[in-house]
């Protein structure tokens, strides 16, 4: 269960959520290791952006357990999560139209030592080293999931939760994308995705897990992806 | 020919200005609190007040002066407001925008009558500090030293909100939780915290205007409703929650209503609302107003 490796970085066990009235999520269960990158896959609906949100607790209601470096985070409101350690980018991209490319980049207050520096992470999204005054409604949407990204690097957090960077963008970025992750998988970060594209998904990942109905149902090693195509393709719908 | 000559425009002139620092004030905190809570404060008018008689109270029953009060009276009124956002306004973000007028107009007629039951409508009286009476002799005309301090205070308040918001990190965070106060928890801002003392900020700029008014007015339970009846319409042609929208529409419909008393003083009362009427008919969200 969730020590089987003895170094479980985030254990989610039974996880229920509600929006308002609704039930969404029936029990999630994971476990990551630190430094893995893991995948949620699962068709649109599923409750994979919720199951993110559920982690950071911004959904009305939530039960079951939500376990990091060894703290229990069911009862702990956004802000504290985030300051153990977590670090967010909605699916949205939440870039602030008002703020300018600096002031997002600043925003989220250094929680940890080990963050990147502000040098790094423009090495990372050369972009976003052009367009520092720009405000963030005049970003493209590669830009602004550069953005997303790159201003919850320079927090110190290990845990980043990434909800479908990939959405919507040119291949050129999608790549560089996989770059960038591959690279902070190197830097240690261990990092939760969520991606519809299992492809993408299969050149970042170590292991995927399998999201139906609210449920966890099924969970691959990367290696064994290959072998298991058909039966991702059935969960998939592809 | 009417009479106006240069004394008697520039007397106006300084009036407007001094209605337009108390316009200015009063509407930036309701501009600051309305950005970030979404609430329309109708309690800012009894806050006003209460800054007034806090500085009254202060002076009478324990004998603080006006410099301390300038102080004390817009925290402790702080305070009064930290109280209504925890306990009131706390609960009602989510509902619809006519249960945030009721509960803080309602909250304004308790505070407000509670004041009158205690203390009547009549006014009492304020001396300004000695360093601040008297006037400087200019040839063409009398200047009162309040009258100046009081344009350079609001000017100075205004200004310093403006910077902090737009050009501090605190005020980034601000801007951010405007948008998108969720996004900006997961972050690791304790936004709930932030509410409250945006909040507390914006009281307090009402009660410090009642504490700068305490010496020209009379100190009385009804001066808040008086005045915030323009104030409101000031916001609104200013564009409800702009920070430079309510400064500078403040400071400039105080001047067009001096110039008004010069040039036709019937119309002095109602210049305001004719511009309101003009300007929201050409751009309903205001002058610098975010449009909906």
């Amino acid at each position: 269960m969730p020590d089987r490796t003895g170094t479980a970085f985030l254990t989610v066990e039974g996880l229920h959520a509600w929006y308002g009235e609704s039930h969404v999520l029936h029990g999630i269960d994971i476990d990551i290791r630190e430094g893995e990158v893991v995948t949620l896959l699962g068709r649109n609906g599923a409750g994979k952006t919720t199951t993110l949100r559920s982690i950071m607790g911004v959904v009305s209601r939530r039960t079951g357990s939500v376990r990091f470096a060894g703290r229990e985070l069911i009862a702990l409101p956004p802000e504290r999560i985030a300051r153990l350690g977590i670090g967010y980018c909605p699916e949205e991209r939440g870039i602030f139209a008002s703020l300018t490319v600096d002031e997002n980049l600043m925003l989220p207050p250094v929680i940890k030592p080990g963050g990147l520096s502000v040098g790094e992470i423009h090495a990372l999204f050369p972009n976003l080293a052009e367009r520092r005054r720009s405000y963030g409604k005049k970003l493209s949407g590669g830009e602004q999931q550069m953005l997303a990204i790159g201003r919850i690097l320079r927090t110190g957090a290990k845990l980043l939760l990434l909800d479908e960077p990939t959405e919507g963008l040119a291949p050129v970025i999608v790549q560089q994308i996989g770059t960038v992750i591959r690279l902070l998988k190197q830097r240690g970060f261990t990092i939760l995705l969520v991606e519809q594209n299992f492809h993408f998904a299969s050149t970042v990942a170590d292991r995927h897990f399998v999201v139906e109905e609210g449920r966890t149902v099924d969970v691959f090693s990367n290696a064994d992806l290959t072998r298991n195509t058909q039966k991702l393709e059935a969960y998939l719908g592809v | 020919m009417p009479s106006f000559d240069i004394e008697v425009l520039l007397g106006q002139l300084l009036l407007g200005l001094i209605n337009g620092s108390f316009y200015a004030i009063l509407s930036l905190g309701l501009a600051v609190i309305f950005g970030l809570l979404n609430i329309i404060n109708f309690t800012h008018g009894a806050q006003y007040m209460m800054g007034a008689f806090t500085a009254w109270m202060l002076l009478n029953y324990l004998g603080i002066n006006y410099w301390a009060a300038l102080v004390l009276a817009p925290a402790i009124v702080a305070v009064f407001g930290v109280a209504i956002e925890r306990f009131l306004l706390r609960r009602i973000y989510e509902l619809d925008h006519i249960y945030g007028f009721l509960l803080t107009y309602g909250i304004a007629l308790v505070v407000e009558s509670a004041y009158r039951a205690q203390y009547g409508v009549s006014g009492q009286p304020y001396r300004p500090p000695p360093a601040l009476s008297g006037a400087i002799d200019l040839d063409y005309m009398l200047l009162p030293i309040y009258r100046l301090w009081v344009v350079g205070v609001s000017l100075v308040v205004c200004i310093a909100t403006w910077l902090l918001i737009e050009k501090t990190r605190l005020g980034a965070y601000l801007r951010a939780a405007t948008e998108n106060p969720v996004l900006v928890r997961t972050f690791g801002i304790n936004v709930p915290l932030m509410i409250t003392l945006t909040y507390a900020f914006g009281v307090a700029l009402a009660a410090l205007a009642g504490v700068l008014a305490a010496p020209l007015y009379q100190v009385s339970s009804i001066m808040g409703s008086n005045l915030m009846v323009v104030v409101f319409a000031v916001v609104v042609i200013g564009g409800m929650g702009s920070i430079p929208g309510a400064i500078l529409t403040g400071f400039g419909l105080g001047l067009v209503e001096g110039l008004t008393k010069v040039f036709y003083p019937p119309a002095a009362s109602t210049v305001i609302f004719v511009a309101m009427i003009l300007i929201l008919t050409f751009r309903p969200s205001g002058l610098m107003g975010r449009s909906a």
